[in-house]
């Protein structure tokens, strides 16, 4: 990981100018390779390094034209960043988003650390295309990262697309998605049969789904692994919330229970990225603090999802 | 898009509940003082319901008609179309019955209003009020601010509580109320995945206008 730049610190600083966020102005200083060091994963199929946490932007930034909400989501990516955050993550599904983004990233002048990976969500190839040339001018990006066909739809006909554009150095990664656990027999036969580099999957203590066959699919055929709806929508965050946090948090240095979760899911080894979604900068710097620290071992991963079950 | 029944409604709301109301705050903010001018014609509207006949019947179908298409146009094209790729289509099916009630205004005979003695006409009055009184309440009532308030001829659900009473009045032809009960099933589902507790109440004024006109008809028929 890069040395955090002066002016992150700055930024981070006027972020977390309150004390209970002390600690995490204290984490975001540690240098790599130390124990509060940002944790990374390979892409397998590059080696490039992404940070296991990064930035969803379901219904979180879909405001419109809302300046004040616009804002509101700037400071949030500005927050991503300051944390050391790279990936986020959209779709030409979620409304305004994009564009919120784009707003954001000018505003910011857009960051150099940013891993852009939107999708393609269109019924027609003939049309995804266009669809994409939308997005990027949403984005405002000369080029996307990462581009996935959405749940899926018409991937026989956006696969090739994408690929080509791959191809033709217009686009870094190819990848699929599917979200709350559907589609999975036909996800693993795209897996098995495609050359992706990103897959994406809902995944938390509670849905559990892919650890059976899909993420054992994606280590054997090095594919990355994006976990969206890591909170299920708030839902399960909201449950825990009634809950006090249990002294085996502070054993991998959580403060809260959405920390929690994030480390149960970038300790499984073939994540690479979670992607919680938020409207919060504060949210946002806590949950870049779970990419940072130790992970739960198998022992506490079990517990973990015990008393999450038990509680929700 | 074949894989469209995988998707529940909670998947396709892309918004939040805050995100939700903040735009009928922005309406507000965007339109104001036109608020004084739609209490004022939702008052004016509100008195030809209480004096009945053929001549005010053919106002509020008039005044109606203009209303739903300013609100297609101000809110669903301009507003929610922001934040949801279905508004319009909305926009579309409330313009669609601004065309109806235009229709409607220009029938010969007039399309006549019930004299509100009866219980159908107090039923109906109860409504139009609690459209235009009670609708710009909910907003503080749940903890938000005022500027969030909902007003009749601004935004959608006072808009169509407040013709409920109207159709409740005209006896008026079935096709007049299917735009109005389709947006109260899209209405309540979008509040009841918001988890917001006015969710019910416009369906519950539906079922009311809408019982309270078949058995109207019924008896009419006996």
């Amino acid at each position: 990981m890069q040395a955090m730049s002066n002016q992150r610190r700055m930024l981070l600083r006027s972020l977390v100018a309150g004390a209970s966020h002390a600690a995490l102005g204290r984490a975001l200083a540690a240098p790599p390779g130390s124990p509060g060091a940002m944790i990374t994963r390979p892409i397998p199929s590059s080696g490039e390094l992404l940070p296991v946490v990064g930035l969803g932007s379901w219904i979180t930034f879909n405001v419109g034209d809302d300046p004040a909400a616009r804002a509101n989501c700037g400071a949030v990516v500005r927050a991503f960043f300051a944390g050391g955050g790279r990936l986020i993550d959209s779709s030409p599904m979620y409304g305004s988003a994009q564009a919120v983004i784009g707003h954001a990233l000018a505003a910011l002048g857009h960051p150099k650390a940013l891993f852009s990976a939107d999708k393609v969500w269109i019924g027609s190839g003939t049309r995804g295309p266009a669809q994409v040339a939308t997005s990027r001018s949403l984005w405002g990006v000369p080029r996307f990262d990462l581009l996935q066909v959405h749940n899926l739809l018409a991937w026989e006909e956006h696969l090739p697309a994408l690929q080509r554009l791959k191809a033709s150095g217009a686009l870094r990664y190819v990848g699929v998605t599917t979200s709350e656990g559907r589609r999975h027999d036909e996800l693993v036969k795209i897996m098995a049969s495609q050359a992706l580099d990103f897959i994406q999957v809902s995944y938390n203590p509670r849905d559990r789904e892919v650890e059976a066959r899909i993420l054992p699919l994606a280590r054997e055929r090095g594919i990355a692994v994006i976990v969206n709806r890591p909170f299920r929508q708030g839902a399960l965050t909201a449950a825990l919330a009634r809950h006090p946090l249990p002294g085996w948090a502070a054993e991998i240095g959580c403060t809260s229970w959405p920390q929690v979760l994030l480390k149960f899911i970038a300790s499984h080894p073939t994540v690479t990225c979670a992607i919680p979604a938020t409207s919060k900068p504060a949210h946002a710097l806590e949950n870049m603090l779970a990419a940072r620290g130790p992970l739960p071992d198998q022992t506490l991963r079990r517990r973990i999802v015990a008393d999450v079950e038990r509680i929700t | 898009m074949s894989e469209w029944w995988t998707y529940t409604l909670s998947d396709l709301l892309m918004f939040s509940k805050t995100t939700y109301f903040r735009l009928f705050e922005l309406q507000n903010l965007a339109l104001w003082p036109l608020q004084v001018l739609a209490l004022a014609v939702g008052i004016a509207l509100f008195a030809c319901l209480w004096h009945g006949g053929a001549r005010a019947g053919r106002v509020v179908a008039l005044v109606l008609a203009l209303v739903w298409l300013h609100v297609a146009w101000a809110y669903f094209a301009q507003r929610y179309a922001t934040i949801n790729s279905g508004a319009p289509y909305f926009a579309l099916g409330f313009a669609a019955q601004a065309v109806l009630l235009f229709w409607l205004a220009s029938r010969k005979p007039a399309p006549r209003l019930t004299e509100p003695a009866g219980a159908l006409g107090k039923l109906a009055l109860c409504i139009a009020l609690l459209a235009l009184l009670v609708y710009p309440m909910l907003a503080p009532l749940d903890g938000r601010p005022w500027t969030q308030a909902e007003l009749f001829g601004l935004v959608p659900d006072p808009t169509l509580a407040f013709t409920l009473a109207a159709l409740l009045l005209w006896r008026a032809h079935w096709l007049l109320w299917i735009v109005p009960l389709l947006w109260c099933a899209i209405s309540c589902a979008t509040l009841v995945q918001l988890d917001a507790g006015q969710a019910w109440l416009l369906p519950l004024l539906a079922l009311l206008a809408g019982g309270a006109r078949w058995l109207a008809a019924t008896r009419a028929h006996k």
